[in-house]
């Protein structure tokens, strides 16, 4: 895995609100090829994590790169940077007042300045795969939210993203819809395109994950392989964690 | 009710009529320029001109028309500017426009929610496609229904041209009623006209309001 290229890196970041630190002296580094998982309770900052990683949130303390190429906002190179960093929001971020397929279409031709014809093509083959042809020319509003969120990681990958970030893409769906949407996001994994996925939905993670990042408290608390992590957590805070998404059979008084 | 009285004056307050629209339509195509480039400001919030536009949506909110069109009819020529009367109503309702317009559009732009421009930065987009093609969109779709009240506003707010001797749909009616005393036949004139202005406004308004419907709200 570390013989393959580094496309990301967070160096030693810290990151604060006011004075509150929600990212303390964190790390990590992400290369090609690799699904890397971000899980841990709300709060402790996963969000800021891909936010930053994406040049949307400024940070006090070390670096973040890009290839090499130093990852802030506030400079011209963001632009570039972000079309080779694809990121998809929990609340999908559709654009409103443009069609399914202008919404896919929008940023290749508009930031790449791609030809029409082959930019079109393109997006009818990625919304034929996600199941969504027939909704090209619908309006956002129009859309369950499953299939928003499908057309939101289209839009995305419409782009040719060499990274994407996806945060809680599923938190917002209702249940039925939440298949749908992983189902996409595996086989992309299935594909190699590299990934740093935050989710809550862990038996997803345990099946999509090259590596498990658990954050606690703007700390990395514990890393390490899906099963590593899932299956034999080695600090205190990360079964603890665990164990709030599994239940124990009810016993009924009567039972007893 | 006399209708041969009506039939003779149709033709004066069908000229009055075209008065009211012709300021009318220059007074609110100023405003609307006016609203967005000041709603721009406030938005950005553009040191010192954001100030200004402040102090002038509060001032030109907070009186009415009338007195608005007597400072610059009788006031500026005593400062040696000269203003000539339609001139005068144009100017009085682009002002008066303006400062509503601008709150419309500002609201409008509010209304974007910061994580569109964040989910347009995320696809490479820089500020001022951001601004082109995702906000100014948006924020003109949901300032839609609030421009299309101001329209109806302002048209209506014509009627006090009259106070400055233009030959309005009001002035033309006042001057009726007091040569000849025909007031029922007047005033239904007038009413008629005035629907005849804005019954047209208000339905191609709801048209807008519904194409654009489609651009409100994130999902
Ligand atoms: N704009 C902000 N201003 C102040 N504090 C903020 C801001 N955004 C986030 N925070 C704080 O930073 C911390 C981390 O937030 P973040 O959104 O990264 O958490 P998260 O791990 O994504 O949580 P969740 O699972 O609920 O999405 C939280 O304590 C939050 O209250
Ligand atoms: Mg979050």
């Amino acid at each position: 895995m570390s013989k393959k290229e580094e496309i990301i890196r967070v160096d030693h970041i810290t990151k604060r609100y006011d004075e509150n630190a929600v990212l303390d002296d964190f790390s990590l580094s992400v290369h090609e090829g690799e699904v890397v998982v971000i899980v841990g309770p709300s709060g402790c900052g996963k969000s800021t994590i891909l936010r930053i990683m994406n040049g949307l949130e400024p940070i006090q303390k070390g670096e973040v790169t890009y290839r090499g190429e130093k990852v802030d906002g506030k400079l011209g190179s963001i632009t570039r940077i972000r079309e080779k960093v694809g990121m998809v929001f929990q609340s999908y971020e559709l654009f409103p007042h443009k069609t399914i397929l202008q919404n896919v279409m929008l940023a290749p031709l508009l930031v790449q300045k791609r030809d029409r014809k082959e930019v079109k093509e393109e997006a009818l083959q990625l919304l034929a795969r996600v199941g969504l042809s027939e909704k090209k020319n619908a309006y956002p509003r129009q859309l369950s939210g499953g299939q928003k969120q499908r057309v939101a990681i289209v839009r995305a990958l419409a782009m040719h993203p060499e990274v994407l970030l996806f945060d809680e893409v599923t938190a917002a769906l209702d249940p039925e819809m939440v298949r749908e949407v992983l189902d996409v996001l595996l086989s992309l994994a299935k594909e190699g395109k590299t990934m740093v996925i935050v989710t809550h939905e862990m038996s997803f993670a345990k099946a999509v994950a090259d590596r498990v990042i658990f954050l606690d408290g703007g700390h990395l608390e514990e890393e390490g392989t899906a099963s590593e992590f899932f299956d034999h957590p080695k600090t205190e805070r990360a079964k603890q964690f665990l164990h709030t998404f599994t239940y124990d059979k009810v016993e009924r008084e009567e039972e007893r | 009710m006399n209708w041969e009285v009506i039939g003779s004056y149709l033709p004066l307050f069908w000229k009055a009529m075209w008065l009211t629209l012709q300021i009318g339509w220059i007074g609110i195509a100023f405003a609307t320029l006016i609203g967005i480039l000041v709603a721009i400001v406030r938005f950005y919030k553009v040191p010192v001109a954001s100030q200004i536009a402040g102090v002038y949506i509060e001032l030109f909110r907070n009186t009415p028309l009338l007195v608005q069109l007597f400072f610059l009819y009788f006031a500026l020529p005593k400062l040696g500017i000269p203003m000539r009367a339609d001139f005068t109503g144009a100017m009085g309702l682009a002002l008066l426009g303006g400062a509503y317009m601008a709150e419309t559009f500002r609201s409008g732009l509010e209304s974007v929610a910061k994580i569109q421009t964040e989910s347009a930065a995320s696809l490479g987009m820089n500020k001022s496609q951001t601004v082109w093609h995702i906000i100014f969109p948006q924020a003109f779709a949901r300032s839609v229904p609030s421009f299309v009240a101001n329209v109806i506003f302002l048209l209506k707010e014509t009627s006090v041209f009259s106070a400055i001797s233009l030959m309005d749909l009001m002035f033309t009616a006042k001057d009726l009623i007091g040569l000849y005393y025909k007031t029922t036949e007047c005033l239904v004139l007038l009413v008629f006209f005035y629907a005849l202005i804005l019954i047209p406004v208000s339905v191609l308004g709801d048209r807008l309001e519904r194409r654009v419907r489609h651009a409100e709200f994130g999902d």
